[in-house]
């Protein structure tokens, strides 16, 4: 049974089958079926998930020969690392419809439309995670292009268009830099006895002129950077993360960004290990930049929802951070971040949708004392804003904590600075958390609903697995570590050892 | 090599001894966190339905942790000195490559001590908080959160790796944040609030950076393996470790630099200042330079740094708390005095953290039974906290009078009383240490005498003056029990003394020594009596023999105006970090908003550049596949530019 064809596929149908149903408006059969849809795919990914063998290696593997005068293969397998991402998109998407409920009322197209898109999102963001092909891989990865720049310019604020152009030609960009170098690959494998090959097991024994290695190294990691995003070119995220609406902000932030974050660990340091060590000191700084240039942007701003999309850029600064430092502590960090990040950053998302949805306004300046008629929001904006701060107890500390540990090993400066960090996300959420729901109540807010069943129904798995995953990460973190220790050794790093370590003393004791 | 042959023959040093696996009673340790954990839970998610019991719910959780810690205590009194210390293992919490963090317990004589201090003066205070917030819509929420804070202090002080413990640390600041902000429709509890936390965060930076420092030195971070490693350490590792963890425990125990967030956590209701801001959480920094000695104890530039701060915090506090008139203030700053005095203490090295730990106690039950004290005269004043506008009170609340008195007996060191015994110890081993040192705690001694004495007359002996639509009248029963309680432990607190028990009983977990001096120790305690009757004297004559003006005065003296300003350590805080902060966020944000536009069109023109060297690729199949792609890519744009969005 082609397991992952068959998850990947499932939305895709799905979305079809909603964008035929019939439009008729306040009908909610799409959105129903949409929900039913997105539940049977999360269904189907938790018996995956469960049957995934925590040894490690690629599982689930599919493979045929798709186009053979390039080498490119139908090739889907899962590790650890693919799995999680897989689980995410597969947890957030029935989330982000169950939330989105009414917010594609007043979009350009139709509800169906709506919905459909962030079908097809989730099968082709799906099958980015899973394809083991560099070719199929990028089309996947522009392909996704096409549903999130419908969902941003067709359904939100009023300069969505402008979010959604800004978007594209930023991606676009990054797509054809990757391009290049997808080309450049097809040419370096060509010179092979075996002929050429996208095939990543086939790829990543490839031994390649230095100078080659690195330009196509830089093709990649660019455009995963402008995807993760990661600073100096961060810009198009507050305004599309701004302009969209929650939901679509969700599936951008919390999965499709991942995707950047996922290429580096898989395809630079999986195909370019040599050119991926020789460009660590540049990105570690971009990366420690990112930290703090996007902690203290989030301070400076008034829109919640730029705000939170700031705060990614500092969170992603942490992942990249985390992917190149290369040991054991910091990748299995980067990567439980990822997952975090997921869940802290959509339902923080979601939590001040519903709360921008009730008063039309996404600026701070328009809220105050909200805790007093909306305790229930009020809650479950303090424990994602507390997530999001990485308090120990909730998931994010886990992955912040490890990225951390693990770059502290290696380089003490770039740890304390990147440390500062910790300091600004209290800054950025309580003043936000302070302004919108503490003090006295702001005249026009007095009528202000509490969360609906509706609402609470969504946030509450996200938040559940927030605080289930900070104090148990086990179950994360077995699937993670096979995936890591490959990728290191495919890199040829080893982790430092304690200078002290504290086994040999107990034993000098005794 | 034995650490045994490395010090003094006077000393005995903390044992190695692996800890023992929970069986019997200490098989139930997990409870004493876990049951105020699941109680926070069910009264913070319980919603309305749980109004009519939660705080009955609430004070049975920790009356139930008290009841098991009870039974632990007694279990280990049976055991053998050096085998006290249990270790209960949970779960693995964190496992990757080589560092694995067990979800693990540890009860030693140590935590021991604290367990019985957390539960029981906090189930005291949760009884009092029943009557003290009886009118309060959000009494459930106020239980809820409470115990959300014990649950928390317990697995700080229980934790047997720091990781653990950095959950229980910053769980505590959050239940510290939540209770500081409690009444957070008024602008000044929110903003408290958030003040406390911030700063707590520069500390939590500290604190984490000692544990990545421990991991990246010893490949753990349990206590059971730093301790054996520690030693083998370079002195500078050490000393940076120590510090990094002073940093950590200036923060939670609001000592300069990082104090100026414990005053304006006032506040929160007045239970709160007492049980969090008073009696536990601000001293989990003692707790923590006590449970790493094994690493102060190797890093002397540490210890130093621990012993000034500790002074200098002692010194500060006891000046703010003369020149406030709002009486939780001035408690407060006496709060963050004596926490000064017990870090002192410990960074003595062993010969003081046992001592501290012995202050700490004490401190525990006056400092809360004088809030608890402080909480009743507001309860009875309309929540009015300025003490110029109390006075004669004695006759009208005697039993608040009478139990405040005790307190008041036991901070500033009457014969006798607790804080004389635990106080008289400190001053004899800063007195060992360094005369500067023991003048310095000595001098607080006498300042302590003299602001305490004034809040004293101010708020219950002076001439009446509050208006005339206050009825001052005694609190419920429920009140003043628990202040009985606490003031029956403030007077006999030191018996924990007797016999040098309490020094004795916590040698395996922090090692002795004694304090040697060249004057008989009767001697400092008659120095100690006789600042202190000198403190009382001058509060006599400043305050008792004038009057106290309805109204702060405003022609006063600079030391005046710089205590009433907290030594200017928030004017400190806005100058050097606030306003360049904001500047800076400011002008960042221009420039990346500004940037935007710029960059867009520099991408554009870039596109072209980059597509057009692509066609230069090559022959053959690259360059017609090439060609390919970028054509497909273009007609995406196109496509997606052409469906033309409003």
């Amino acid at each position: 049974m082609p397991w992952l064809t068959v998850l990947g596929a499932a939305p895709i149908v799905g979305a079809v089958l909603v964008a035929l149903l019939p439009r008729r408006a306040r009908e909610d059969l799409p959105k129903i079926v949409a929900l039913a849809v997105s539940v049977a795919v999360l269904g189907l990914t938790v018996a995956l998930a469960v049957q995934y063998d925590t040894g490690g290696g690629y599982q689930f593997t599919e493979q045929h020969e798709w186009i053979s005068a390039f080498g490119a293969h139908y090739a889907l397998g899962l590790d650890g690392i693919g799995l999680l991402m897989v689980v995410l998109t597969a947890v957030l998407t029935p989330v982000v419809i169950l939330a989105s409920w009414y917010d594609a009322e007043g979009g350009r197209w139709s509800t169906n439309a709506f919905f459909a898109w962030v079908l097809l999102l989730e099968g082709l963001s799906i099958g980015v995670f899973a394809a083991t092909d560099v070719f199929l891989f990028y089309v996947l990865f522009e392909a996704t292009l096409v549903p999130i720049y419908f969902l941003i310019g067709g359904y939100g604020g009023v300069r969505r268009s402008y979010a959604a152009v800004k978007f594209l030609i930023f991606s676009l960009f990054g797509g054809l830099l990757m391009l290049a170098s997808v080309v450049g690959l097809y040419v370096v494998s060509a010179d092979n006895e075996t002929g050429p090959t996208y095939l990543l097991s086939e790829l990543s024994g490839l031994s390649m002129d230095e100078t080659t290695g690195r330009w196509l190294f830089l093709g990649f990691f660019i455009a995963f950077a402008i995807k993760a995003p990661m600073w100096p070119v961060h810009t198009w995220l507050p305004d599309a993360a701004s302009e969209g609406t929650p939901g679509t902000s969700v599936m951008l932030v919390s999965v499709l960004d991942k995707i950047g974050t996922f290429g580096m660990l898989r395809f630079c340091l999986g195909i370019f290990p040599e050119a991926s060590q020789w460009a660590t000191p540049v990105v570690i700084t971009l990366a420690v930049i990112s930290v703090l240039y996007g902690a203290l942007l989030a301070i400076g701003q008034n829109d919640m929802r730029r705000l939170i999309a700031y705060t990614s850029v500092s969170h992603f600064g942490f992942i990249v951070l985390g992917i190149f430092v290369f040991n054991s502590q910091s990748h299995a960090g980067a990567v439980l971040y990822m997952f975090n990040h997921g869940l802290a950053t959509g339902a923080l998302f979601l939590v001040t949708g519903f709360l921008i949805s009730r008063r039309g306004s996404k600026m701070i300046s328009d809220f105050g004392g909200v805790e007093s008629v909306a305790p229930v929001l009020a809650g479950a904006f303090l424990v994602a804003g507390l997530a999001s701060l990485s308090l120990p107890g909730l998931a994010p500390f886990v992955s912040e904590f490890l990225v951390l540990a693990g770059t502290f090993s290696e380089s003490i400066v770039t740890a304390v600075i990147a440390a500062f960090g910790i300091i600004l996300a209290a800054l950025y959420i309580l003043i936000m958390y302070q302004r919108t729901m503490t003090g006295p109540l702001r005249p026009g807010l007095e009528a202000t609903r509490d969360l609906n069943l509706r609402e609470s129904v969504a946030l509450a798995p996200v938040l559940a697995l927030i605080v289930v995953l900070g104090l148990f990460p086990k179950p994360a973190l077995d699937v993670i570590n096979p995936g890591v220790a490959a990728t290191l050794e495919h890199v040829g790093e080893t982790d430092p050892e304690p200078t002290v370590p504290a086994e040999a003393a107990e034993g000098a004791q005794e | 090599m034995s650490p045994m042959t490395a010090l003094p023959v006077l000393s005995e040093t903390a044992s190695a001894v692996a800890p023992a696996q929970a069986g019997g009673v200490y098989s139930l340790l997990w409870l004493v966190v876990a049951l105020p954990a699941v109680s926070a839970a069910i009264l913070l998610l319980g919603g309305r339905s749980t109004n009519a019991w939660g705080h009955l719910l609430g004070c049975a959780a920790p009356i139930a942790s008290f009841a098991l810690g009870v039974l632990m205590f007694v279990s280990l009194l049976t055991r053998d000195a050096h085998d006290r210390a249990i270790e209960q293992h949970l779960f693995d919490w964190i496992t990757t490559g080589s560092y694995d963090v067990d979800a693990g317990l540890l009860l030693d004589p140590l935590s021991m001590l604290f367990v019985l201090l957390i539960t029981g003066v906090g189930s005291i205070i949760h009884v009092y908080s029943i009557g003290y917030m009886a009118e309060d819509p959000r009494r459930r929420r106020f239980f809820g959160q409470l115990n959300l804070f014990v649950a928390a202090m317990l697995l700080l002080v229980l934790g047997s790796d720091y990781l653990v413990l950095f959950v229980g640390w910053e769980g505590v600041g959050l239940a510290s944040y939540l209770l500081i902000g409690f009444w957070q429709h008024k602008h000044s509890a929110a903003t408290a609030a958030k003040k406390a936390f911030v700063v707590n965060r520069v500390g939590d930076m500290g604190m984490a950076l000692a544990v990545m420092l421990m991991f990246a030195t010893f490949g753990t971070t349990s206590f059971v393996g730093v301790s054996a490693a520690a030693e083998g350490a370079s002195t500078a590792t050490l000393t940076a470790l120590g510090l990094l963890l002073l940093l950590g425990a200036c923060g939670k125990s609001a000592q300069v630099p990082l104090q100026s967030w414990l005053l304006d956590a006032m506040e929160g209701p007045t239970p709160v200042s007492a049980l969090i801001h008073a009696a536990t959480m601000v001293t989990a920094g003692v707790y923590l330079v006590t449970r790493s000695n094994f690493i102060f104890n190797e890093a002397p530039t540490a210890q130093t740094a621990v012993v000034i701060v500790g002074l200098v915090t002692a010194l500060w506090g006891a000046i703010i708390g003369c020149a406030k008139d709002d009486i939780k203030k001035a408690l407060a700053g006496s709060t963050m005095s004596q926490i000064g005095y017990m870090h002192l203490a410990a960074g003595l090295g062993p010969i003081g953290y046992a001592f501290a730990i012995f202050h700490l106690l004490t401190h525990g039950f006056f400092k809360a039974n004088l809030f608890l004290g402080a909480g009743s005269v507001m309860h009875s004043m309309n929540d009015e906290v300025d003490m110029r506008r109390y006075g004669g009170l004695a006759p009208l609340m005697p039993i608040t009078f009478l139990t405040f008195a005790m307190g008041y007996l036991a901070i500033i060191g009457f014969p006798l009383f607790s804080g004389f015994w635990s106080k008289d110890l400190i001053l004899e081993a800063a007195f060992a240490e360094n005369l500067v040192v023991g003048f310095g705690a000595l001098l607080g001694a006498g300042i302590t005498a003299f602001y305490m004495t004034r809040v004293m007359l101010m708020t219950f002996l002076s001439p009446k003056r509050w208006a005339d639509d206050v009825h001052p009248h005694e609190s419920p029963r429920v009140m003043t029990v628990p202040l009985l309680v606490l003031a029956a432990l403030s007077a006999v607190g030191g018996v924990l003394y007797l016999g040098g028990w309490v020094v004795d009983w916590l040698t395996p977990v922090v090692g002795e020594e004694h304090p040697e001096l060249g004057v008989p120790v009767w001697v400092i305690s008659l120095a100690a009596v006789a600042v202190v009757a000198a403190g009382v004297a001058v509060a006599w004559v400043l305050v008792a023999k004038r009057d106290v003006p309805r109204e702060a005065p405003v022609r006063v003296s600079v030391f005046t105006t710089a205590a009433r300003a907290d030594l200017f350590g928030d004017a400190l805080n806005e100058a050097v970090f606030m306003r360049p902060g904001q500047h800076l966020t400011r002008s960042l944000v221009y420039v990346d908003n500004r940037g935007v536009d710029g960059t867009v069109n520099g991408l554009g023109g870039l596109i072209g550049g980059a597509s057009g060297r692509l066609r230069r690729l090559q022959t053959g199949f690259v360059r017609s596949y090439a060609l390919t792609m970028v054509a497909g890519a273009f007609v995406v744009v196109v496509a997606l530019l052409a469906a033309n969005l409003s």
